[in-house]
């Protein structure tokens, strides 16, 4: 269990590499570092200079090779496949790709965010709370929609309602604002910004847009797999 | 059915959702899986088939035990000499013995064409070894010679002009015909049907028997039959029948037992058997490999999505749920439209060869049941691609 005042993620001395032998190539170099409950933190750098493969260390998706990894006060290194589901659970992710089920409509996939957590839920409240969630990011009209009938900008804002619905303690976004325009785009790190102070989310966000910089509680730049003061 | 299956399963349908979204690649899946259970029920219908003819041939007659050449076929084995009926009967569990006679001939139709009828020739004083679908009376008529009774599903008495309804024949109104040369005069009817290389049967005196068929002579027979004294065990006396006959190179056996033997014959040994026996197997892997085509290739075209699925925490076996569910229900709507045309094709079949030939309904779960396990096999197959569903891939 997270004691209170344990930060949502910390990283001490962490490597990560690919491949083996004379073909391995290191991708994170001694990283470190703590992040708090309830913040936005943002990870920037050029492309390839490894901040992706940390965002998907952290988010449990890969294993860690060398170092420690706390998440949500679980150790990460060498963490069982049922117990790194059980935290995949805990969190939320907005991919870049969107990854909407085509088969699927935007309630539907949104509803995949609450039924991970198992059947038997008040089907009722499950529903509510998805329109909820859809109408508040600007999809009431588009609610029975296939992906397909999406623009990219409403598939994204419909990731990003499957990652918030069951109030996850940490979201992990990689690009979440690519496929949105300004407005938008602000109106959603608005809205991650505001689960943190209201609900402790944090979120660690990877992106190179410029527009929502300011919103961030800190930022952390990675150059070459290491992570830059500042 | 969207509703029905989230009822049913707890939560959203994916794999039946999956199914809809492409209607093509469900329905060639179906339709691959309606011509699987097609050739499924093809060649076990006429398995069945020539199982219910076997069963067919032995209703002429009744006994307990039957003393025939070694052979597992009712119309297959070297002749026995008549001294083994006497042998038989001095056992003394053993009530009566007598002789049956089997053979084939060949009927000339007009135009032409001839038609292979089965024989019996049983001693018409023997009747209570007649079966239930002969008379005592007809026996009685068949002590005259060249009287004979023929199959009442014999299709073709009509053709030479005497519309002739066979169920109708009676010494009074009988069928004249020439058989092997002689005259004989059909004065009566039993009920057996056409099989694989015959068309019908006609039932005889063994004198009118050694009549048609010279070379059989009085001294030779098929087999004998046995009936024991009441409250005989047919265990015990088939033993001391087989320790009296020992020398005789015969097998003794329960009537049941011969029928068994016979089956079994036909479906492992016999190259009929054999090759619809192979045939059920080739079904089943041409709907093994179609619904694993359509899974393994559905799995890889939403690797990604399942891949999202991992990362949001869902475990392994809700992905197996997913192809599974695809799996089943690719089953149940390939078979719904495989047993209608396999009863579509037994009535074709039945009509064009007067075999026996339908849909049962075990058959029919049978089927269903093994057309649910071949999915959920290829369905498991399918699934191993999902363990390429690598989740930090998405990023």
């Amino acid at each position: 269990m997270m004691s209170r005042g344990e930060p949502s993620i910390r990283l001490e001395s962490v490597n990560h590499w690919f491949g083996a032998g004379e073909t391995r190539i290191q991708a994170i170099f001694d990283a470190s570092l703590s992040i708090e409950r309830g913040s936005l933190t943002i990870l920037r750098g050029p492309s390839g200079s490894g901040k992706t493969t940390l965002l998907t260390l952290m988010g449990s998706l890969r294993k860690v090779q060398e170092g420690s990894i706390r998440l949500l006060g679980q150790e990460l290194r060498g963490a069982s496949q049922r117990s790194q589901e059980a935290l995949r659970r805990r969190l939320g992710f907005i991919f870049q790709a969107h990854n909407l089920h085509e088969s699927l409509t935007a309630r539907q996939n949104t509803l995949m965010g609450l039924q991970v957590h198992g059947p038997g839920g008040d089907a009722a409240r499950q529903n509510a709370a998805v329109i909820h969630i859809l109408e508040v990011l600007g999809l009431g009209a588009r609610i029975d929609y296939l992906p397909e009938k999406l623009s990219g900008g409403q598939k994204q804002r419909v990731a990003i309602a499957r990652a918030l619905v069951s109030n996850p303690e940490i979201v992990f976004a990689d690009e979440p604002t690519a496929a949105l325009d300004k407005d938008a785009g602000l109106h959603v790190v608005r809205m991650l910004k505001a689960l943190g102070r209201t609900r402790g989310t944090s979120t660690v966000i990877v992106t190179h847009d410029t527009r929502i910089i300011e919103l961030a509680d800190r930022i952390i730049t990675v150059e070459d797999g290491r992570l830059l003061p500042g | 059915m969207t509703l029905l299956l989230h009822l049913l399963l707890r939560r959203t349908p994916i794999g039946w959702l999956q199914l809809m979204h492409n209607r093509m690649r469900l329905v060639a899946a179906v339709a691959g899986i309606a011509f699987a259970n097609l050739l499924v029920f093809v060649q076990l219908g006429v398995v069945a088939s020539m199982n219910s003819v076997i069963y067919l041939t032995y209703t002429p007659f009744r006994t307990d035990i039957m003393i025939s050449a070694p052979s597992p076929q009712l119309f297959g084995g070297a002749l026995l000499s008549r001294r083994i009926i006497y042998m038989a009967l001095a056992d003394p569990g053993v009530a009566d013995a007598t002789a049956l006679h089997l053979g084939s001939m060949e009927w000339k139709r007009p135009g032409g064409m001839s038609k292979v009828l089965i024989v019996y020739g049983m001693a018409p004083e023997a009747g209570a070894f007649a079966g239930d679908t002969i008379t005592d009376q007809q026996l009685a008529m068949l002590a005259l010679p060249n009287r004979v009774l023929l199959d009442s599903e014999f299709k073709d008495v009509g053709k030479d002009g005497s519309d002739m309804a066979i169920k109708q024949l009676s010494p009074e109104t009988p069928l004249e015909f020439e058989i092997n040369g002689h005259a004989v005069s059909a004065v009566g009817s039993f009920k057996l049907g056409s099989g694989f290389g015959y068309d019908g049967a006609l039932f005889m005196s063994d004198q009118t028997f050694q009549r048609l068929i010279p070379e059989r002579t009085s001294g030779t027979l098929s087999h004998v039959l046995v009936q024991l004294k009441p409250g005989a065990d047919p265990a015990l006396a088939v033993r001391r029948l087989n320790e009296r006959l020992k020398s005789e190179h015969v097998q003794v056996r329960t009537a049941a037992q011969m029928i068994a033997d016979d089956v079994n014959y036909m479906n492992t040994e016999a190259p009929m058997g054999i090759i619809f026996g192979i045939g059920v197997f080739i079904g089943i892997f041409v709907g093994l490999v179609i619904v694993y085509q359509v899974l393994a290739t559905d799995v890889a075209a939403h690797m990604k999505e399942y891949a999202t699925f991992k990362a949001m925490g869902y475990p392994h076996r809700f992905l197996l749920g997913i192809v599974f569910e695809e799996a089943l229900i690719i089953a149940f709507l390939g078979f719904m439209p495989g047993v209608l045309l396999g009863s579509g094709v037994y009535q074709v079949m039945a009509m064009a060869t007067d075999l026996p030939l339908g849909m049962t309904p075990g058959r029919a779960l049978t089927v269903l049941a093994g057309t649910f396990v071949a999915c959920a096999l290829s369905g498991s197959l399918a699934t191993l691609r999902l363990r390429r569903a690598e989740p930090a891939e998405l990023f």
